[in-house]
């Protein structure tokens, strides 16, 4: 998808990544980041959160552009109730700036954040339920 | 082509087809089961085998503990041989064990310890549910390693009109046969890392898990630092005070303090909550392991600050002692 001049542009985004490491890598920094947002924390309830950062490692794998089996209607199912909650463009925005800052964090070129941004933008529509 | 391999889950049996998952397969024959992502991802699809071990692919992310049970994810599980399967809650046979000891170990907390004949599989910190004559169950957490004299230990507190613990304070003889079911939990000690630091925090009972995972790690050779905040809100819930003190003496890397958060008590140990007092002892745990049992709100809001400590999610084991309501 990348049409980069570079070496490694024959592997997809998410072997650039580093895959299911990258993944794994990303998961903690980007759950705490969440958690510690003010603006977004009220949807992440902490009953049960070792389910919940596993549901983030799908977030995350899905906007690395790696294998993922969600339509759009899944993600709109999934996020249904947080848009009843008021989930908005501003909620959004915020766990995008998150994704972005967990990324910057692990040193990851700006090139490929943008591709990451990019992934995680298409679903816009389906997690607002628009 | 290898043989196709053969799927048990409760009374049925069927084959596990070469291009379906074992996920696809239980939901082909009308077997509830929870999924989500369908890709090893988001845990949803959690299982056990009962008997071979799963495979390797089918484990990948799962908890350390829960992959030394042989826990895995169904939808990525493509069985290699014949497999017997439950659900993660689904009970087993119980066995039966007899009292052999009781003793008072503060006012409020009692040493009981049982000795089965049947064999019996588990890690010191797993819980077992306890089953009364009468049907009445309970769960109790196992304090002791496992060893050739074949008995369980628990410390159990009794609680104010709390039906089962006060039955065993007062009434449990020495002799009387309890029914107990296999050992639950993924809140124990996983060898291997051995130089990592510890840190472990308890309240009343709480120190039960905690007893038997620091034994473990101390019998396995764990080297890293192993810190232990014991708390109580009086003097009534702290107890093995000399026990623990003597541990620290014999053992370097083992480190105890125990406290009391109550107000005007009296007495020489820390005053305060243990989890806030470990966790403003201790900087940063980034990559520390953290085991947190005891009162579920304690455990809950310390698995939170560990985490935002730096402790990864997969390195925090908790057993929260949810107290039921007067049921069965
Ligand atoms: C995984 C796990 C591990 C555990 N490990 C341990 C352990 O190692 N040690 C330990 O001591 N405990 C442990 N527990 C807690 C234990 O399982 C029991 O919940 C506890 O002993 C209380 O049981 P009980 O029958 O005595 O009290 P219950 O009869 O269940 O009563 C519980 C409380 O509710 C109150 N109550 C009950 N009925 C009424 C009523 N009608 N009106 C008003 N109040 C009422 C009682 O006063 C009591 O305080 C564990 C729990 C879990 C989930
Ligand atoms: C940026 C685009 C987003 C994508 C691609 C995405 C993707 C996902 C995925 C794949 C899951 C797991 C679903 C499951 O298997 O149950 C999930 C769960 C979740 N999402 Fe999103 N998400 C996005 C944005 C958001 C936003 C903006 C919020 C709220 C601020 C949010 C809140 C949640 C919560 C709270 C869960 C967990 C639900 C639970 O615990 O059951 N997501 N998301
Ligand atoms: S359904 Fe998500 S891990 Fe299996």
């Amino acid at each position: 998808m990348s049409n980069s001049p570079e070496t490694t542009s024959s592997q997809s985004l998410y072997e650039q990544l580093g895959g299911e490491a990258a993944v794994n890598a990303a998961v903690d920094i980007f759950y705490r980041k969440v958690l510690s947002d003010y603006r977004i924390n009220r949807f992440f309830d902490n009953s049960d959160m070792e389910k919940q950062a596993a549901k983030q490692k799908a977030f995350l794998t899905m906007a690395f552009g790696g294998p993922n089996n969600y339509s759009g209607q899944d993600m709109r199912t999934a996020h249904a109730r947080f848009v009843k909650m008021g989930l908005d463009n501003s909620h959004f925005d915020a766990v995008m700036e998150n994704l972005c800052a967990t990324l910057s964090e692990l040193n990851v070129p700006q090139e490929l954040i943008d591709q990451v941004s990019a992934i995680a933008e298409t679903t816009r529509n389906d997690i607002l339920g628009k | 082509m290898a043989t196709i391999p053969r799927i048990t889950f409760g009374e049925a049996t069927f084959s596990c087809q070469p291009d379906e998952s074992l996920l696809d397969s239980l939901l082909r024959q009308n077997i509830q089961v929870p999924f989500g992502c369908r890709q090893g991802v988001c845990q949803a699809c959690l299982m056990r085998s009962i008997d071979a071990a799963p495979p390797e692919s089918a484990q990948a992310g799962l908890k350390d503990t829960l992959q030394t049970q042989n826990f895995f994810l169904a939808c990525v599980c493509h069985p290699e041989q014949d497999m017997t399967v439950a659900l993660p809650n689904q009970q087993g046979a119980f066995i039966e064990a007899n009292v052999i000891k009781k003793q008072l170990l503060s006012p409020d907390i009692i040493h009981l310890v049982l000795e089965y004949q049947t064999p019996f599989n588990f890690f010191a910190g797993q819980f077992v549910n306890l089953k009364r004559p009468d049907g009445l169950i309970r769960s109790y957490s196992i304090a002791n390693i496992p060893h050739a004299k074949n008995v369980l230990e628990f410390h159990i507190r009794r609680l104010p009109k709390g039906q089962f613990s006060n039955w065993v304070h007062e009434e449990l003889k020495l002799g009387t046969a309890l029914s107990l079911s296999a050992a639950q939990g993924a809140c124990h000690y996983v060898p291997g890392r051995a130089t990592q630091p510890l840190l472990l925090i308890g309240t009343g009972s709480g120190l039960a898990p905690l007893y038997g995972i620091i034994a473990d790690a101390l019998t396995q050779g764990h080297q890293g630092p192993i810190h232990l905040f014991h708390g109580s809100r009086d003097l009534n819930g702290l107890y093995f005070i000399d026990e623990l003190r003597e541990l620290s003496e014999k053992f370097n890397n083992f480190h105890y303090v125990a406290s009391i958060s109550g107000d005007n008590i009296d007495s020489k140990h820390v005053k305060g909550r243990a989890n806030d007092i470990a966790l403003a002892s201790i900087d940063s745990l980034s990559g520390w392991r953290v085991f947190l049992c005891g009162h579920p709100e304690m455990v809950n809001q310390s698995k939170k600050m560990a985490f935002m400590k730096g402790a990864s999610m997969a390195d925090i084991y908790t057993d929260a002692f949810h107290v039921l309501q007067a049921d069965s």
